[in-house]
């Protein structure tokens, strides 16, 4: 394995500069809601307070200079067991572009695992609407404000978020729903 | 006018033809007008990802296939490239060279299927048995590289399973030919007729700006004039060795999508050919002991090779805890793939950001305001593939 120094080279199609300028606007404005820092193999990643993350995502927005205006995706890793849960079980990750600058960041917010919540971005991103409905419907993160958050992949008897760590892998089928009204009937 | 005055709800799907799967469809209608339109999706839920994360990383490929099953190499080239950068391995100069070379065949495979199934979802018939014949080309240079005319996993992690095949050159040629020649015969059959230009002219009509805020990427937001491709933005694979243009879109409704993916087969064909003139010699995988599987041909005369990889084959590698993202421009749009290493030999976490499932939000966007017909149109444009939006 080539062993790459990276840890202070940007490599994810940005310019330095762009980088900066960012890093520089979040601690400014949000100095002590950054609670990590990193470049990790050339992706940036700011770890950031999750009550924050909304207002910094507005503001990132609504920065005409920045210019991050397009939201990638947005997922969740779940840390059960693992030494870094103690930072929070679920963490929450926002993919942001700046279209114009060609610059690409990461922000992650650190969520509990008993009954992990935080603010919605449907109405920045109506982009986000989707990519919440499915972390919702597979790892149970309630996002607050969001118009419709009901599952969307997995049937609706399906009890549980499957893509959460403790969810087994192998598990009896639902019974797929051609009349919604009848209770399921669990097979053991 | 409000819900359930004097509107009609009717269900499109999810078997139908024209929804391209198992996509179903609440159109809510006044008249012929649809006043709301509520896309439902899952059916082909199989939790992929999960699937993903229970397998050591080197059996994890063959997953990626079966989502966008219309391009599989993207697919393969997207996770091989996002374990690669986890890992810190650089790949031999041929290794990316053949890499462009199958994911734009992967391309133009993708964008020929849309064409034919799309055109017949708006009444052309003939287009289908044309672009299915042209197909063929490539599914037959796909069979001779892999032995899978579709889910290939031809794409390993740190290279490719085997050697090119020695006529691949011969192959890529003479179908770089063929389909340069049929592209003719395409154009005139759809670009001027009459009636696919009133049936898509003005049809699923989004803004650049609402593209940005939807999320959307790949042909629909370049049909909306916004020069986003991540193999100009962010080169992977050295794209940047390789001259081509963007193809963009000014109104984005179905009709400059349309042009713009006949564009990009042709920027697609090119690609192809300066791939093939100028394939460096060279190794097929990377030397990475312990982590990329030696060759075959080692295994079965080299003692440490055998034994490396026997060791991958059992118990895999292990991957540092961090987070890695490698977004590629599939045909469809940006695939990317998040994964999360922990320390042990699984992955924490495979996100795959599907450009189909994020394109497919906007339907409703599409179609609110507009005639019942058009819904045929905008899902058909928007090109989506239900294997990647359930995943």
């Amino acid at each position: 394995m080539t062993e790459t120094n990276d840890q202070h080279i940007v490599n994810s199609g940005t310019s330095l500069d762009i980088d900066a300028r960012i890093r520089q606007f979040l601690i400014e404005q949000f100095g002590d809601a950054i609670l990590k820092d990193e470049v990790f193999r050339g992706d940036r990643q700011y770890t950031v307070k999750a009550e924050k993350l909304y207002s910094i995502c507005r503001a990132l927005q609504d920065n005409d200079s920045l210019d991050v205006r397009w939201l990638a995706d947005i997922t969740c890793v779940d840390w059960l067991g693992h030494p870094e849960e103690e930072h929070g079980r679920f963490e929450v990750v926002y993919n942001l572009c700046s279209l114009s600058h060609k610059y690409r960041f990461f922000l992650m917010a650190r969520l509990p695992g008993d009954n992990p919540r935080i603010q919605s971005v449907v109405d920045l991103w109506h982009g986000a609407n989707w990519l919440e409905r499915e972390v919702w419907d597979l790892f149970g993160i309630r996002f607050e404000g969001h118009p419709e958050l009901t599952k969307i992949l997995t049937p609706d008897e399906l009890e549980g978020h499957p893509l959460r760590k403790d969810f087994p892998l192998t598990y009896e089928q639902p019974k797929f729903s051609w009349n919604l009204n009848e209770p399921p009937e669990i097979v053991k | 006018m409000a819900t359930g005055e004097k509107t009609i709800t009717i269900n499109m799907g999810p078997q139908h033809p024209s929804t391209h799967g198992v996509l179903r469809v609440i159109v809510e209608l006044d008249g012929e007008t649809v006043v709301r339109a509520r896309p439902v999706i899952g059916y082909l839920h199989t939790g992929i990802e999960k699937t993903m994360e229970s397998k050591l990383y080197y059996k994890a490929l063959p997953c990626t296939d079966r989502m966008d099953y219309l391009a599989p190499m993207s697919n393969n080239l997207g996770y091989c490239l996002a374990v690669e950068k986890l890992m810190g391995i650089e790949v031999p100069e041929k290794v990316k060279w053949a890499r462009v070379c199958l994911a734009e065949l992967t391309r133009i495979n993708s964008h020929l299927v849309w064409l034919g199934t799309h055109a017949l979802d708006l009444g052309a018939m003939s287009m289908l048995l044309y672009t299915f014949r042209e197909r063929e080309l490539i599914l037959d240079i796909y069979e001779a590289c892999g032995g899978q005319r579709m889910m290939t996993s031809y794409i390993r992690i740190g290279g490719l399973a085997h050697e090119l095949p020695g006529d691949f050159d011969v192959r890529v040629r003479k179908m770089v030919d063929t389909i340069s020649e049929r592209m003719k015969d395409y154009e005139g059959l759809l670009t001027n007729n009459e009636i696919f230009i009133s049936r898509t002219k003005g049809v699923a009509v989004i803004s650049a700006e609402d593209a940005i805020n939807w999320s959307l990427s790949g042909p629909m937001l370049r049909g909306s004039g916004i020069a986003r491709d991540l193999r100009k933005d962010a080169p992977y694979s050295g794209y940047e060795n390789f001259d081509f243009k963007v193809a963009l879109g000014k109104k984005g409704d179905a009709y400059d999508r349309y042009l713009l993916r006949l564009e990009e087969i042709r920027q697609s064909l090119r690609i192809c050919r300066q791939a093939i003139d100028g394939m460096p010699e060279g190794p097929y995988r990377a030397h990475v002991p312990g982590v990329v599987l030696p060759p075959k041909e080692d295994v079965l005369y080299k003692m440490e090779s055998m034994i490396f990889h026997f060791k991958i084959i059992t118990e895999g590698f292990s991957a540092p805890v961090g987070s890695v993202y490698q977004g590629i421009e599939s045909p469809k749009g940006e695939l990317g793939f998040y994964i999360t290493g922990d320390g042990t030999n699984h992955p924490r976490r495979i996100r795959v950001r599907p450009p189909s499932f994020v394109n497919l939000a906007c339907l409703p966007k599409l179609c609110e305001g507009r005639l019942f017909s058009d819904v045929v149109c905008a899902i058909g444009s928007i090109d989506i593939v239900l294997g990647e939006v359930d995943r």
